[in-house]
């Protein structure tokens, strides 16, 4: 009996070295940990459980029998985070450079099922060259496999990906269609196609990093939603995020008890607004001191930086917050801002998660660049995530509403359940010099006159009243008690239903 | 009790009404004592200072024109107007503006204004440099010697240097920020220095006239506070040692200096006096000294007005002297004899500026998005005061001084007062702009300062290159890593604390961490009970940490073994961002195996940042604010784009020099254009 047992340890130990000690320094050499250490960093100490340790792959070809690596290339489990439920798999670069053979994708498989069948979240660590070529359609097999759960899984638990390595070809299908991306600085990069290919296909010369590396995908391609230093900082977050997501969408989002005042009042909100309509002041300052403790986890930082994305808590519980910033580009909607917004939207709706949107928006960025890239299309995704959401809808206009902007900006007509205004709100169809320019267009040549209508269009519509008079917005509150007022409004809408009409599923304007 | 408190005279004959022609914290100090008073007050504001705290103190409030103070503040004329306007019957100038002004004492004067300060012809006579070195001299005040007259040619400038005695200056009349300015310790540096000094003079002035003076090695700067009646009665408050000085800024102030004797102090204070009362002084004024090693002091100059650092004077003497400013201006007599002005303890003053002390202390402005500063009144072992004038969500304006604020402490002694600094300065939250807290922040742990050792060349002589935060010693460290340990612990057991935890198989916060800050790891082991927790080092030594510090809180207060600790918290992956004692520190707190997976993470230099500016956004430039080959700061503005109708301020990422402008104001530009090229 006791040979048993040792056997068991021996090979436990076999497969806990995965591609040996040399690729294991290789591996901390390259400033990256390695798959079994970065699953220690996810999970609470001792929480892992491991399935699948034993499975080896089965190719013959290219003398692939003469090695067979207890694991194959990827470490699957399940284990808590804060005491939390998540599943999780973490590609092993030091066996066969983390690829992905047929065997290796069963084990993600059978954790993305249990996921589904258990309710918890996924999380990958992706660390991998590509496909096992020596498995030919066995491995594109893998992937579509695993492709094909993502899909089920979307919207039924969360999916986050941390991209820790390499992630190219067909492997960046699986993160692509994940929930969240997040990458880790200097040591990782996606690409569709590497410098090479690149190169000798278009002539063009580029470099890994700047093709796909974490600086590219935060902020020009928006393919990732966050980078991080290192592995460290990289699995600390995503603990983070972890914290402020259900597990799946039959559960709400979570709470946790919070320290802070609910009533807490902030005078300086009194004048957050600058007195001069044109000069810009920080939305997040607004968030942060909306938000318990002032936590903030932002989504898309560095990409269309004009509307801000990310998770507070409120009374302990999730909100996600949607808010112009009138910091860059004035805070306007373009093509960038909309289609960010929309998928941030459609994410907290499909789990539950109530949304805060602030809104100070001059309207939609004129240009042809804008129009030629199809601006109707993306405003509409917006447009069509808000006004599908069923989730409890809270909307604060800050300073500027105007035009079309107004009105997808979560507004009462898209089944917004408290629109509260500011008393420096402007709601109306566009700003009083292009309004005038307009109504008063005989008058042009008349400065005075001009002058006299510029300022009573500003009486009549530089303010909140004309919406509430008509019922479009419920209240107008004071800005220094902002916080009590939004969370009062969401603890109020706690046990809000509401259903969309049965259909097979929308047809948003992709 | 203190003296000149109890005046009970002539309060029925007191004005109803004053004026301050003032802003900012000066302002509302003076509203202060008015209101105390029972004075009604006035402010004035200019566009700027339209929601300013002064203009929100005060009873009345005028408005006298646009933000530049040329074209407000200072303007004799609106400032009249507002006085006529609400009846005010007299005027406190405060610092600065129109303090000493004897055109605007004048023009009080002339309409039957009571003025809250000295004579016009005593701010006249003060206000020239070389008058009041002379009057000085008549008055039998020390003086730095010297000769004013003419040198005709460079043994002649040897002879005066030697009847002088070396060491001396050699200096252009017209000169100025150190140009045609020679330091001579003997005869030949004399005779060099003369010939030099004078070329330079002829070539950059186009006046070759030099004047040779005394050298004050080791120079203090010490202040002597006088305060004289219309009666004939002149009294000296001690003085203040102001030589914490950057580029002629004072910025630590305290009373008594720590260098004055019993006997240069009532020296220097009898010369203030009869300087005083050689001008027909009255009201608060200060001489001001210069004092060299040996305790030998000189004249400077005389300001007439309210000193901004008076505070100081204040805590040691306990008279109010915006009080006895305006009980003087109508005429009252001092309530006090010299013999009745003792030093009382000691009194330390910082002032706050919006200036970044991480970029060479370039000026700062912008939102104040949060002003939290200390709870003024007595603490355990002393007493908290803040003059300011700014509160949070104020607006810092481009078009006035950069201080927002003066922070004084006072205690017995010298070491508690700064003891007591130390504490305030770390509970001072100001955040939005930068400023120099933790600059002063490290000059109160200065052991060159703390000694008391400091000359007026302090701050250039230990800061050479500038500052960029303090490095914090080890038993400080011990006490902060034990402290963010136990601060780590009630964070991560709140995070266990989450709905929809798997029960009975929930997280367990661990005993072990390990804590790294400024390059250092500490292993420790934290046992925690019902009132605090007691953070045990691996290497031996505890501290018990109590504290009613939560998640989120920004200032954390703590006790660590007895004594207290003040940190300002901050959130980063895996633990907190901590300013304390000058220092800006990233702490993390870990289990000893993520401490050991993080020693593997490589450590990264910080990125190299574009040679270009480029437009981040399609819009039009409005402003370009350097020129080709200018050096800039990191942070400082450099273009302004508007887009939107919006103004966006372009910064300079880092330090560097500006190689080439690409394009000019009213140009406009597409996303990635560039605008301008660094070296």
């Amino acid at each position: 009996m006791k040979d048993i047992l040792q056997e068991l340890d021996t090979r436990r130990e076999e497969a806990r070295k995965g591609g040996g000690q040399r690729r294991i320094d290789a591996q901390h050499a390259k400033g990256k940990l390695t798959a079994r250490e970065r699953i220690e960093l996810l999970l609470d100490e001792g929480s892992f459980e491991e399935f699948d340790m034993f499975v080896a792959h089965r190719c013959t070809e290219f003398g692939m029998q003469a090695e067979r690596p207890a694991g194959d290339g990827v470490v699957t489990g399940w284990g808590t985070v804060n005491g939390r439920m998540i599943y999780v798999f973490s590609q092993d670069f030091t066996v066969f450079g983390g690829s992905l053979s047929e065997t290796h994708a069963q084990k993600i498989c059978k954790i993305m099922d249990m996921a589904m069948q258990n309710g918890a979240p996924v999380v990958g660590l992706n660390d991998s060259g590509g496909a096992r070529i020596q498995e030919g359609v066995a491995s594109l097999a893998g992937y579509a496999e695993v492709f094909q759960r993502n899909i089920m899984a979307s919207g039924v638990v969360p999916q986050i990906s941390l991209i820790m390595g390499p992630c190219a070809g067909g492997a960046v299908y699986s993160p692509a269609m994940t929930d969240f991306i997040f990458m880790v600085k200097d040591t990782s990069y996606m690409f569709v196609t590497g410098p090479d290919v690149v190169k000798t296909v278009t002539n063009e010369i580029v470099t890994a990093e700047e093709l796909g590396g974490a600086g590219t995908h935060t902020r020009k391609s928006s393919v990732a939603d966050g980078a991080f230093e290192n592995d460290v900082e990289a699995l600390a977050e995503a603990r983070r995020l972890i914290d402020f997501l259900p597990l799946s969408n039959r559960e709400k989002a979570p709470v946790r008890p919070f320290f802070d005042d609910v009533a807490r009042v902030e005078n300086s909100l009194d004048t957050l607004i600058p007195t001069n309509p044109n000069q810009p002041y920080d939305m997040k300052e607004l968030i942060a001191k909306v938000a318990d403790e002032g936590d903030f986890f932002e989504i898309q930082k560095d990409f269309a930086g004009n509307i801000v994305t990310g998770f507070i808590r409120l009374e302990g519980q999730t909100v996600g917050v949607v808010a112009n910033q009138p910091m860059v580009l004035a805070g306007c909607l373009d093509i960038d801002s909309s289609r960010k917004a929309a998928r941030f939207v459609r994410f907290c709706d499909a789990f539950e998660i109530p949304i805060l949107t602030l809104v100070d928006v001059p309207g939609f960025l004129p240009g042809t660049s804008q129009e030629y890239g199809g601006v109707i299309k993306h405003g509409a995704k917006l447009l069509f995530a808000y006004g599908e959401a069923t989730v409890p809808k809270v909307t604060l206009i800050t300073r500027k509403a105007y035009g079309g902007a107004y009105d997808v900006m979560a507004s009462k007509h898209l089944r917004g359940d408290f629109n509260y205004a500011w008393p420096t709100a402007e709601i109306a169809v566009m700003g009083a010099k292009g309004a005038v320019e307009i109504l008063y267009r005989g008058e042009l040549g008349d400065s005075a006159k001009i002058a006299a209508r510029t300022a009573d269009y500003e009486d009549r519509f530089a303010n909140p009243f004309v919406a509430a008079e008509k019922g479009f917005i419920d209240e107008v509150i004071l800005p220094r008690s902002t916080r009590k007022r939004l969370a009062r409004a969401f603890a109020s809408l706690r046990s809000k239903k509401l259903t969309n009409p049965w259909k097979k599923h929308d047809n948003i304007p992709l | 009790m203190c003296p000149g408190s109890g005046t009970t005279e002539g309060e029925n004959t007191l004005f109803k009404k004053i004026l301050i022609a003032n802003r900012g914290e000066i302002a509302c100090r003076v509203i202060k004592s008015a209101r105390k008073m029972g004075i009604k007050t006035v402010a004035v504001y200019s566009d700027a200072d339209v929601n300013a705290l002064h203009v929100k103190m005060a009873d009345e409030a005028v408005h006298i024109g646009p933000p530049p103070a040329n074209q407000s503040y200072i303007v004799i004329d609106k400032v009249m107007e507002a006085v006529r306007q609400t009846g005010a019957e007299a005027v406190h100038p405060g610092y600065g503006f129109l303090s000493e002004n004897m055109n605007f004492a004048a023009a009080l004067e002339a309409e039957g204004v009571v003025f809250v300060g000295p004579p016009s012809p005593a701010i006249e006579a003060m206000g020239d440099k070389i008058t009041s070195k002379k009057l000085a001299m008549e008055a039998g005040v020390s003086t730095v010697p010297g000769y004013m007259g003419l040198i005709a040619d460079t043994d002649e400038a040897v002879k005066i240097s030697n009847e002088i005695g070396y060491p001396v200056m050699i200096k252009a009349s017209a000169g100025g920020g150190g140009k045609g300015m020679r330091i001579a310790w003997n005869d030949q540096e004399a005779r060099e220095g003369f010939e030099s000094s004078k070329n330079e003079a002829a070539n950059s002035f186009g006046d070759d006239r030099i004047f040779i003076e005394k050298f004050v090695t080791q120079p203090r700067h010490i202040e002597i506070q006088v305060l004289a009646d219309q009666h004939g009665n002149c009294v000296y408050l001690h003085e203040r040692e102001c030589s914490i000085q950057r580029r002629n800024q004072k910025v630590i102030e305290e009373a008594p200096s720590p260098f004055l004797d019993a006997a240069t102090r009532k020296a220097m204070g009898e010369q203030a006096c009869a300087l005083a009362r050689a001008v027909g002084y009255t009201s608060a004024g200060t001489v001001e000294f210069i004092v060299d090693g040996n305790r030998n002091f000189y004249f400077l100059e005389m300001n007439t007005r309210l000193q901004v650092e008076h505070p100081v004077t204040e805590l040691i003497t306990g008279v109010d002297l915006v009080e006895q400013m305006i009980r003087v201006a109508n005429g009252e007599a001092l309530p006090f004899k010299q013999s009745d002005l003792k030093i009382n303890g000691w009194a330390m003053e910082s002032r706050l500026y919006a200036e970044d002390p991480y970029r060479n202390f370039l000026p700062s402005i912008g939102r104040l998005t949060r002003y939290r500063p200390p709870v003024e009144g007595p603490t355990e072992h002393g007493i908290v005061r803040n003059d300011t004038g700014v509160f949070e969500g104020g607006e810092i304006s481009m078009f006035y001084d950069p201080m927002i604020a003066k922070l004084c402490t006072w205690a017995p002694t010298r070491a508690q007062a700064i003891e007591e600094m130390r504490i305030a300065l770390d509970t001072f939250e100001v955040e939005g702009i930068g400023h120099n807290l933790p600059f002063v922040g490290a000059v109160m742990d200065h052991p060159r300062f703390v000694s008391g050792d400091i000359t007026t060349a302090f701050i250039e002589e230990e800061y050479p290159d500038g500052f960029q935060g303090a490095t914090l010693v080890e038993d400080l460290l011990r006490r902060i890593a034990a402290a963010t340990a136990a601060m780590n612990r009630v964070a991560e057991i709140r995070r266990t604390r989450i709905s929809g935890r798997l029960g009975n198989h929930e997280r367990h916060v661990g005993e072990d961490w390990v804590v790294a800050l400024q390059g250092i790891e500490f292993a420790v082991k934290i046992k925690a009970d019902r009132d605090g927790a007691t953070v045990g080092f691996s290497g031996g030594g505890s501290y018990r940490v109590t504290s009613d510090w939560t998640p989120g809180q920004e200032l954390a207060r703590l006790d660590v073994d007895g004594d207290p600790l003040v940190l300002k918290v901050g959130k980063i992956p895996s633990g907190f961002r901590i300013r304390c004692r000058g220092a800006d520190l990233k702490v993390h707190v870990r289990s000893p195996r993520q401490a050991e997976l993080a020693r593997l993470m490589p450590e990264k230099l910080p990125p190299d940042t574009s040679r270009f500016l480029l437009c981040p956004m399609p819009g039009l430039i409005v402003k370009i604010n350097v020129a080709e080959g200018d050096e800039v700061q990191e942070g400082q503005a450099l273009a302004t784009v508007e887009a939107m109708k919006m103004e966006n301020t372009l910064r300079a990422e880092r330090k560097g020099v500006i190689k080439k402008i690409n394009a000019a104001p009213g140009a406009s530009l597409r996303v990635d254009e560039v605008i301008m090229e660094f070296e």
